[in-house]
């Protein structure tokens, strides 16, 4: 942000705090107070849901928790408000935290029908614990004040409402911005890729979900000064699955979302009340209904972005495919003349010893023994169905080998997580891309550069890493620039032909500074031109000393590149040597073309 | 504890669980077939309930018109699909919705158990293929969750209906049978061997259409793989319109069942939906067996634990529900990405 | 018969942005057998799938008898019956229902009687009768394969297109599927078919095509095109530059 944007929003903000409050009449600041407090609760359902795809019908519980710690501790125990706070969110933040233990490792609907086994939970112990006097509940909260001050009125119970949302807003601003902001995008779908770049992607599910129960337990506690009485009613499983909606109408995936959805909510909510009765004569739940239905049609009909958001279906492709003078415009990379071939290989960097894996009765890899060296590409190929992909699954440490042994420069990774593996050295791109496809390429890229910073999400939320990050985007651009992908830099990475975005997904891997490179099918759907530049690229990393193993179907560009060649079928190595010799071995030739019948 | 008094509550506890378990396998019907976890059910179990309380109070029910204006709606769609399914919308939903208004009209005065029952069936059954049809099938490939969130929209759309319907009172479904049957010195009320025996029949009717019709086989097929089924030449939306029948009929009969042991109001069926789902869950959204016991623990559990006045019944049904889900999350793979 | 059973005319079809046809045309005439070769990624489930209408098509034109073709369920129910690369096999039902369902598609246009045709499909795979009660989901892979060939077979199909029949099988189960092929064949079935194993698929049929990078690389009668190099090339990849023959 520039400065004069910056101070527009901070003179912005001041004024909406000082003046609204004061300027409007009592019943819109009540109504205010309201959208107030359920959009810090939508915040981290943006959070949670729209950027890390976990779903939650489960946090008023969170909203609900805050506010009975605070109002047993100010009310019953005469403890000064900021003590209720405090409380508060201990209280939440701890049982969040217990709750991602378990929550952390789940799919999709699990978490979400988990959530709700919660959320019914405490209702139900929010109803039925006699100190939380049930569904009489509490009235006579005292105000919330700050070292004598009290809050007596409304109008500044709002003012603090509203700086808590600009404060949570700016934070969570913050935090998308930086580093962790990343890795939390790909919770969403691309976690493998996450892993693969060195993130803790269950850690970080965690710290989000956390995060989230937080920002709702502050609205609870804000709530209960706020209204002075609760009750569980505002806490059961229909307030949650009210947030849900409120993000899901705002638009799930940008943080304006949250303060629009609670608006469009809150107040319409509070219109349909007056005037439908006044229509119709009779007094009904109607809001909750219109409410529902237009869900439901937004469900069903809106634009890809808030449906896609959860579906798993594939997107409908374009009528006409992309025109393909894209070709033409992919930079070649930044190589000088062919360069000199390093003629011996360097020290090995990675070496199979009969490595065997077993899906129940299959054996997908039985016995499988090579080794790469530094200066060399080497190529595994094979058949359908020949176990290429299940080996580099074992070696990038997604899967783990049921016999045999992996080391890895030197050391043996056979049992090692994906994430520890990338710390060492090996990257990997996939063989269907996994880029975040609305971020931009430079971020793209600086995903990984993701083990260089250290910088966690509270220095991101108060934006204390800025210096880090400046180094982490200028890597990326070196790295980007390396493959010569420094004129789309800023363009959104789903929006390149797939021929750049697997060079996108290469210089992510180069961000890591590996020395061991792992390719899946980089040339698949590629046009002849892309082939051309991708394999001048390998080329000039092999000269670089980078060691380069790829699993690849397009024997034109094997046998061209690769020094090396590693043929397996049925789960076996059947050949291996240099491409001529693979080329005429009659074992090979059988398990390509086929035996006769 | 005095025997008479558990012998009560044992049987209080096995009516209700074997409500619950007509709910479980309607959940896992639906399920299976079409992937939505059809959380509303239990909304059309209130509306079987209160639909045949104001029949046999001599009203014309809500769900009623309901179904009028949704079958209209569906007949209008279907004029516009070729002939064929043109004439099955005029037979579906166009003669069928009439008769039954008639019907309706004709018998709600003479207030006769027998006639409210089966003309609460005959409404509500319907709703299920059209919620399907409207709901469900514009989206039916979009993933588990976003289903579960729309179902869950949808559960807000029928209570607001039902509150329109019927208003908040709480309703009485007539009774099948106001006879005791007396074993030795105890004694079991008729209504409940009603309950025992519709859902002991119904199982036992599933079972075989699932297992010797073809029409059973080819819903098992579609639950079991869809592009089999399709290749097979199964229309996916058909057996996704039967399971949802089947479900809503299911929901109609338990509400008719369970509601003249225990006056509902509107908004009383969501929870025991929720009670059937936690059924459903223990059996994995797959095992009919293990669902079946579920429903009965749960029944039972929560029978005796309301004699001694615990009101942390809930708490733990919905707390067990918790490592429950976690197992089968974990038997079923970690989280997936995106392909 | 004139027309071709099935004719398809620069067929364009993808997946997202991602082109992978491009621009195929081929036919099959009717009562032949003609077999799609290719390496892996060249194409040839995409364009099972676009032929099915299981994928969009881009663009191009799909003639089946004639007429344009259209849903994936229209051209079941005119007869063209597809067994996927993956099988779709219902895996919690027994043998004998799995293709009592390849039925189902004869049971909408009323015929009751699925007996013959099971007795059919038994005599042209005896193990599946010793197995008939038996899941689906606990037979070994060619039985499934030969399952899933039966029960396309049910639906007495006008035309059959099997995507990669050999997947995965070993030798021997692969030949017994073959000779299966040739007796349908020689029934005078019309198949299409696409196989990874070049040698068995021009074996036993009539017509092939060289699928590579989605264009058709070469074509020709069958026993003709066995001979061709270009498909060594296609398979193996051209001979390095430099290193000699």
């Amino acid at each position: 942000m520039t400065q004069g944007r910056h101070l527009l929003a901070v003179v912005v903000a001041v004024l909406a705090i000082v003046a609204v409050p004061g300027l409007l009449p009592a019943f819109y600041v009540t109504l205010f107070g309201y959208v107030g407090l359920a959009a810090l609760v939508a915040l981290g359902l943006v959070l949670l849901t729209g950027i890390s795809g976990q779903t939650s019908f489960g946090q008023a519980s969170f909203v609900g928790l805050a506010a009975y710690a605070t109002t047993l501790l100010t009310k019953f125990a005469d403890m000064p408000s900021v003590v209720g706070l405090l409380a508060g969110l201990a209280v939440t933040g701890l049982t969040a935290w217990l709750l991602g233990l378990i929550t952390a490792r789940l799919s999709g609907h699990f978490l979400a029908l988990v959530s709700v086994a919660w959320g019914l939970s405490f209702f139900s112990l929010f109803g039925t614990l006699p100190w939380l006097h049930g569904f009489n509940g509490i009235g006579n909260i005292p105000p919330m004040g700050l070292g004598g001050l009290m809050a007596e009125s409304r109008r500044i119970d709002l003012a603090v409402i509203i700086a808590a949302v600009a404060l949570l807003m700016v934070m969570s601003a913050n935090l998308l911005d930086s580093r962790m902001g990343r890795a939390i995008r790909t919770l969403n779908g691309a976690r493998l890729m996450g892993e693969s770049v060195g993130i803790d992607t269950v850690r970080l599910s965690r710290t989000v979900f956390v995060i989230a129960a937080l920002y709702a337990g502050l609205s609870g506690f804000l709530f209960a000064h706020f209204q002075r009485f609760i009750s569980p009613t505002p806490f059961s499983l229909g307030a949650s699955i009210d947030y849900l909606f409120m993000v899901i109408i705002g638009g799930a995936e940008w943080l304006w979302g949250a303060p629009l959805g609670a608006a469009i909510v809150v107040v319409l909510r509070d219109q349909f009340n007056d005037w439908v009765p006044r229509l119709t004569g009779q007094a009904g739940n109607y809001e909750a209904l219109v409410f529902a239905i237009v869900v439901i049609v937004l469900l069903q009909r809106a634009p890809e972005g808030l449906l896609a958001l959860f579906a798993r279906a594939p997107r409908r492709p374009p009528r006409r495919p992309p025109p393909s003078s894209e070709a033409a415009k992919i930079a070649p990379p930044a190589v000088a003349a062919a360069p000199v071939r390093v003629t011996q290989p360097g020290p090995e960097l990675l070496a199979l010893d009969c490595i065997s894996r077993r899906f129940g009765g299959l054996l997908a890899n039985q016995d499988v023994s090579f080794a790469v060296h530094a200066g060399e590409i080497v190529a595994l190929i094979g058949p359908n169905g020949a176990g290429k992909t299940t080996l580099f699954n074992v070696i990038s440490g997604v899967l783990e080998p049921s016999g045999g042994r992996v080391r890895l420069f030197g050391e043996t990774s056979s049992h090692e997580p994906t994430r520890r593996i990338a710390a060492r050295g090996l990257a990997r791109t996939f063989q269907h891309v996994k880029l975040l496809p609305s971020r931009s390429v430079l971020e793209n890229v600086a995903l990984g550069a993701h083990l260089s910073g250290r910088a966690g999400v509270l220095r991101a939320m108060l934006r204390l890493d800025r210096s880090e990050e400046a180094s982490i985007l200028a890597e990326a651009r070196v790295q980007a620039a390396r493959v010569g992908l420094d004129h789309v830099l800023e363009r959104p990475a789903g929006d390149l032909p797939l021929g750049q975005q697997r060079v996108v997904e290469i210089a992510r891997a180069l961000c890591l500074r590996p020395r061991l490179l792992l390719l899946d099918e980089p040339a698949a759907g590629l046009r002849l031109a892309e082939k051309q530049n991708l394999a001048a690229l390998l080329r000039q990393l092999r000269a670089e000393n980078m060691g380069v193993l790829l699993v690849e179907h397009d024997m034109d560009f094997v046998m061209q590149l690769a020094d090396r060649v590693v043929v397996m079928d049925f789960g076996q190595k059947i050949a291996e040597g240099p491409p001529e010799r693979v080329q005429a071995d009659p074992a090979v030739m059988e398990a390509y073309l086929g035996g006769v019948v | 504890m005095d025997p008479f008094i558990f012998f009560s509550l044992l049987q209080d506890g096995i009516t209700t669980g074997a409500i619950y378990l007509l709910l479980a396998i309607g959940l896992l019907i639906v399920f299976s077939v079409t992937r939505v976890i059809f959380v509303p059910q239990g909304d059309l179990l209130a509306f079987g309930t209160l639909t045949a309380a104001g029949l046999q109070a001599g009203r014309l029910p809500g769900t009623l018109w309901l179904l009028d204006a949704l079958a209209a709606l569906a007949l209008a769609h279907s004029l516009f699909q070729g002939r064929r399914a043109a004439l099955r919308g005029l037979l579906c939903w166009g003669a069928y919705p009439l008769v039954v208004t008639l019907l309706a009209r004709g018998l709600a005065p003479l207030m006769l158990p027998a006639a409210s029952i089966l003309l609460t069936l005959a409404i509500v059954t319907p709703l299920g293929p059209l919620i399907w049809r409207f709901a469900f099938r514009p989206v039916a490939d979009a993933s588990v969750l976003a289903l579960l969130i729309l179902a869950m929209a949808l559960h807000f759309v029928l209570v607001g209906l039902g509150l329109v319907f019927f208003g908040p009172e709480e309703a009485s479904a007539p009774t099948l049978s106001d006879a005791s049957v007396a074993i030795g010195n105890l004694s079991v009320s008729g209504q409940s061997l009603w309950v025992l025996g519709c859902c002991a029949l119904l199982v036992i009717l599933l079972r075989w259409f699932f297992g010797a019709t073809i029409h059973g086989k080819a819903l098992r097929a579609a639950a079991s793989d869809r592009l089999g089924a399709r290749l097979c030449g199964i229309d996916t939306a058909e057996t996704g319109a039967l399971a949802f029948g089947l479900a809503a009929f299911i929901a109609a009969l338990a509400g008719v069942l369970i509601g003249a042991l225990t006056p509902l109001s509107y908004d009383a069926g969501f929870e025991i939906g929720l009670k059937g789902f936690v059924a459903a869950i223990i059996g994995g959204l797959a095992s009919f067996p293990v669902a079946a016991a579920g429903a009965i623990l749960v029944g039972v559990l929560e029978s005796v634990g309301s004699f001694w006045a615990s009101a942390y019944r809930d708490v733990i049904v919905f707390t067990l529900l918790i490592p429950v889900l976690v197992w089968l999350s974990l038997r079923t793979g970690t989280a997936e990405d995106r392909a | 018969m004139n027309a071709p059973l099935l004719e398809i005319e620069q067929l364009r079809a993808g997946y997202g942005h991602v082109e992978v046809l491009h621009g195929v045309s081929m036919a099959v005439p009717e009562g032949r057998m003609v077999a799609i070769v290719g390496p892996n990624g060249a194409g040839k489930t995409t364009l099972m799938n676009a032929v099915m209408a299981l994928l969009p098509r881009w663009s191009g034109a799909v003639r089946y008898r004639g007429a344009p073709a259209g849903t994936t369920e229209a051209l079941v129910a005119s007869g063209a019956v597809m067994v996927p690369e993956r099988r779709a096999l219902f895996a919690d039902m027994s043998v004998e229902d799995n293709l009592l369902l390849g039925f189902y598609r004869r049971r909408r246009q009323r015929e009751r009687d699925a007996r013959p045709s099971m007795r059919e499909v038994f005599q042209l795979f005896p193990r599946l009768e010793e197995r008939r009660r038996q899941r689906a989901g606990t037979l070994s892979g060619g039985e499934r394969q030969m399952l899933a060939l039966g029960r396309a077979l049910m639906g007495k199909p006008v035309l059959l297109l099997l995507d990669e029949p050999s997947l995965g099988l070993a030798p021997l189960i692969v030949r017994e599927i073959f000779r299966v092929l040739a007796e349908l064949r020689a029934r005078g079935l019309s198949i299409l078919l696409v196989e990874q194993n070049v040698r068995a698929a021009l074996q036993v049929s009539d017509y092939g095509y060289v699928l590579e990078t989605g264009e058709i690389a070469a074509e020709g009668p069958s026993a003709e095109l066995a001979e061709n190099p270009r498909i060594h090339e296609t398979y193996l990849g051209q001979r390095r530059r430099g290193a000699g023959e």
